[in-house]
């Protein structure tokens, strides 16, 4: 029952917020920041109760009927990795909704129900057992986003806006067609039409079958994720949202795709899965440095943010595909501690943004002696992103590489040159906004209470999840170390089957 | 067939219809009454649902040999008759600003439900041809009721020539299948057909005119040129009509005609349907995005539904005849929702088509411009909407059959479709205004708002509940 708690709470509080908007719209702030800390209190409660999940991968599951005459339940269930991700939402989101206080005046009640919404699509997503409602979910974060873009974004939102909903729904629908594939395959071999995801895991199929399915699942994926060369709608979203929606964009709706990546692209089609993983971690590798390289180049902070998260998130594609624990734990780490430092930096964007109104780092620069404070955070989350050791980001990339060496030495002295690459980009922000002259004209306060209570925990967050990442690994090592030994056991079928013949 | 022989309460429906549209003539020659022809019109549509609901919903019988009232016949029935009387609450309010000689057009709508009720049951040829004609002449007048905008003549003139000329093509096509095969019965037909191993070029041939006749009523490509015009320049209430119960009936005779002929044996046919498909999405919403006038947007978007329904159609099957019924039932409601949304803005001088219209309508008329919001994302397709389930049917008939290579032209014309409906979305949210001076001034009714607000529930119910609707629709197809 806590798990449609989750999602109902998100649900209705939109829905309240709204409302109240019409009279009062502080209240209907406070709602929503009340319906995240309720929901975050209630999966810490379970992450307490359950550090380390040893025998049973499922912590909750609840599942009630839907549509029976579709095979459609209402399925919902958690495991370790999507209790942190759940977590990760919900402590993001009460940033959001913090962070647009001051930000936000038109529409108050319109926007936080589409921010709740977004996030209650976003904990669907995480949490969701079943097919027909897994892409359910994923349509269900669309358009509360391309809202959060298109009303509250800035200069050129409508172009950002309608480029993330196209991009983001034609490879939905591609998903959708297989999952539809993949349900009918499985009904004409057992009987029974579902789209149970635990009764459609073992389901047999030919090769050739499997290999489209799979890219149908991954073509939603990778986009969201995004792999180059789909990551075009990313800087435009990313630039043109408010902060609260670049926030949630770069935190939350990217993982979605990683999330895919490991909870159905792999155990679906373990084998599909096993032929493509060289060509993936190459596009990995490429978004690692083409990200790396354009971030580099930009001047708009907002956008050069942005490029740094295709360059993370191509660490993910990398690590998901080498196939082994190490690598997995990396991912997992990396999904966490890169919507914890992207969006801290995001929210540092955006903190800059409010006082001169600006987002071109030419016009910044000399802002550490004039908001000393900010400067100090800054500093803390972009040594974060260049992956500093006893920051978060430091382990999630030195377990990917440590487990992609591996499975491909090549390519992770390729990746490996990215973290390099980091270095310079990271810096360049420091250097240009925090370092040299003051040149702006306007007046740059230090950062205001509100701000600190959104960074300090952030910060808390990362430098935690740096030196003591073992807590987190310790929640998803059953489940991904389960994951590996059933496909270990599905890869020496296929070989026997193959031999035998 | 011997009158004596039918059993005179299962026929009532039409014979309802009928008797309402002629006391509502008698009344107006006594005196004009908009009120009253309004409350004659929906009470007797009631009468008819209620019917329909209460005895014919487990009753299966023939009319030798002119109609079969079968579960899908009966399902669609009731989904015309439902659609019709919301049509006829939007209507009200419509007319009411505008035309002195309101009245008529309930006769015309009653007997165009005829029309269309008629079709969906028919299983002759020549009845298929007799509702054809009530609902098309009907129609004729209706499209040009408000015969002080050039427009809307243009539009009923338009209407006549091409959909005579239609008519021309299927009854030609109809005699060609009836010189080979002897019988103008469906299931003469097909018993004909089933004996013959090919088919014959005669029946070919009849086939494709009948196929380009009802082609040109479905507004499929490449016989869709009249909807963009007809639709804009009819009356908003006549373009909701013409876009739902009109397209519905004949869908509903395609799917039962080819079906009982088991048409699909013959590659020919399956081809044809296939291109035409395929044309009617991709042309259909290419042309679209190209609109500023929103019904036009409509009637392209229409064009490219009919081709998602012609996927389904040509899955066959259980599973296809589940989608078409779940599908239309979708398409009524969002398609009813949207042209009200379009009449209820109108005001006494135009409708409300430019897409300027809709600039900031969601500061303006916040309500309105949410449902006009849901209606347009059903239209496309999105979750939490019955337009949603109804995709999701077409595209699992179409997966069910392997037709993938329909499946994929249906997720492409989707997702550019998203283009058009996300721009009038974008213009309604977009604050800037300067057109004040131009913006519409329409007395906004009760009757209309309630009946929006009846259509959006309903199809936000069927898009998150409908397993009530597909288990009504398989009881109903058992």
């Amino acid at each position: 029952m806590i798990l449609v708690a989750f999602i109902a709470v998100l649900m209705i509080g939109g829905v309240i917020a709204w409302i109240t908007s019409q009279w009062n719209s502080i209240l209907s702030r406070w709602i929503s920041l009340i319906a995240l800390i309720v929901n975050f209190v209630l999966a810490i409660f379970i992450w307490i109760q359950k550090p380390t999940i040893e025998s049973s991968n499922w912590i909750v599951q609840f599942s009630a009927q839907w549509i029976p005459s579709l095979g459609v339940s209402f399925s919902l269930a958690l495991d370790g990795l999507s209790l942190l991700m759940v977590l990760l939402t919900f402590f993001l989101g009460i940033f959001a909704v913090l962070i647009s206080w001051n930000e936000i005046q038109e529409r108050v009640g319109f926007f936080h129900f589409n921010l709740l919404w977004v996030l209650a699509g976003i904990t669907g997503v995480f949490i969701t057992m079943d097919l027909f409602l897994f892409y359910f979910f994923w349509e269900v974060m669309l358009i509360p986003m391309y809202f959060l873009i298109g009303i509250w974004g800035h200069e050129n939102r409508r172009y950002a806006a309608y480029k993330f909903f196209i991009f983001t729904q034609a490879s939905g629908l591609l998903m959708l067609l297989s999952i539809l594939g993949l349900y009918f395959i499985h009904g004409r071999v057992t009987g029974t039409f579902t789209f149970d995801y635990f009764q459609l895991l073992n389901t047999e199929m030919p090769a050739d079958v499997a290999r489209w399915l799979m890219l149908g699942f991954l073509a939603a994926f990778i986009v969201k994720l995004p792999v180059v060369p789909f990551h075009t709608w990313l800087p435009d979203a990313h630039s043109q949202a408010s902060t609260a929606g670049s926030l949630i964009l770069a935190g939350l709706l990217l993982k979605t795709g990683a999330y895919g990546l490991i909870r159905f692209v792999l155990p679906l089609f373990p084998t599909a899965a096993a032929e493509l993983a060289p060509w993936a971690m190459l596009f990995g590798v490429i978004g690692i440095l083409y990200g790396a390289s354009l971030a580099f180049a930009q001047t708009d902070l907002k956008r050069l943010v942005a490029y740094t998260s295709v360059s993370h998130m191509g660490f993910v594609i990398f690590g998901v595909f080498a196939f082994n624990e190490l690598a997995m734990q990396g991912v997992v780490m990396q999904m966490i501690t890169h919507g914890i430092s992207t969006g801290a930096l995001f929210v540092l964007a955006g903190t800059i943004y409010e006082r001169i109104h600006t987002r071109e780092i030419t016009s910044m620069g000399g802002f550490w002696n004039k908001a000393p404070f900010m400067g100090t955070i800054g500093l803390i989350f972009v040594l974060a992103s260049l992956g500093l050791p006893g920051l978060g980001n430091f382990v999630a990339e030195f377990l990917t590489l440590l487990g992609a060496w591996q499975a491909n030495q090549v390519l992770t002295i390729f990746a490996t040159i990215g973290v390099v690459a980091a270095t310079a980009y990271s810096l360049r922000i420091m250097q240009k906004v925090f370092l040299g002259n003051f040149s702006s004209d306007k007046i740059v306060p230090d950062l205001s209470l509100r701000e600190k209570i959104i960074m300090v925990p952030l910060v808390i967050a990362i430098v935690w999840l740096g030196l003591f990442p073992q807590s987190v690994m310790n929640t998803v090592k059953q489940m991904i170390s389960a994951q590996f030994n059933t496909e270990q056991i599905i890869s020496n079928d296929t070989e026997n089957e193959n031999g035998s013949k | 067939m011997e009158v004596s022989k039918i059993n005179i309460i299962d026929v009532l429906p039409g014979i309802f219809l009928v008797t309402a549209s002629l006391i509502a003539m008698l009344s107006i020659a006594i005196k004009r009454n908009h009120k009253l022809i309004f409350g004659l019109t929906t009470i007797s549509l009631l009468g008819v649902f209620v019917y329909l609901l209460v005895y014919a919903s487990n009753h299966r019988f023939t009319v030798e040999p002119l109609f079969i009232i079968d579960g899908f016949g009966t399902f669609i029935t009731g989904l015309i008759v439902m659609s019709t009387l919301a049509i006829s609450l939007l209507s009200y309010a419509y007319f009411e600003q505008r035309e002195e000689r309101k009245e008529e057009y309930y006769i015309l709508l009653l007997l165009a439900t005829l029309g269309s009720a008629i079709l969906v049951i028919s299983k002759h040829f020549i009845s298929l041809f007799l509702g054809l004609e009530i609902l098309s002449i009907s129609l004729y007048s209706m499209v040009a009721y408000l015969r002080k905008r050039p427009r809307s003549d243009e539009a009923g003139i338009k209407y006549l020539i091409l959909a005579a000329f239609s008519s021309a093509f299927l009854l030609f096509g109809m005699a060609l299948v009836y010189s080979v095969s002897g019988s103008m019965n469906f299931s003469g037909i097909a018993d004909y057909l089933s004996s013959a191993n090919s088919l014959p070029l005669t029946m070919q041939a009849g086939f494709g005119l009948m196929i380009i006749g009802i082609g040109f009523k479905l507004g499929v490509v490449p016989f869709h040129m009249w909807t963009p015009d007809v639709y804009e320049g009819a009356p908003a209430p006549v373009t909701a009509f013409i876009a739902t119960v009109s397209k519905g009936g004949m869908v509903v005779l395609l799917v039962r005609f080819f079906t009982q002929i088991d048409g699909f044996r013959f590659p020919v046919i399956v081809l044809s349907f296939t291109i035409i498909a395929i044309a009617s999405m991709l042309i259909g919403n290419f042309l679209a995005i190209r609109q500023n006038n929103v019904k036009r947007i409509l009637a392209y978007s229409s064009i490219a539904h009919m081709g998602y329904v012609l996927v389904a159609f040509l899955a066959g099957g259980r599973l296809g005849v589940e989608a078409v019924s779940f599908y239309l039932v979708a398409y009524f409601l969002t398609n009813i929702g949207a042209f009200g949304v379009v009449s209820i803005l109108s005001d006494h001088d135009r409708d409300a088509e430019k897409i300027e219209d809709y600039q900031g309508l969601f500061w303006r008329h916040p309500k309105i411009a949410t449902v006009f919001t849901a209606m347009l994302l059903s239209l496309a397709g999105i979750p939490l909407t019955a337009g949603f389930v109804g995709k999701f049917y077409l595209v699992a008939s179409g997966v069910n059959t392997q037709l993938w290579l329909l499946v994929f032209v249906l997720a492409i014309g989707s997702v550019i479709g998203l283009f058009y409906y996300i721009k009038i979305i974008a213009t309604m949210f977009d604050k800037s205004v300067g057109t004040e001076t131009l913006a519409l001034r329409p007395r906004l009714y009760l009757i209309n708002l309630i009946t929006l607000f009846v259509l959006s529930i309903l199809m936000m119910f069927y898009g998150i509940y409908p397993q009530g609707l597909i288990e009504r629709i398989q009881d109903f197809l058992k």
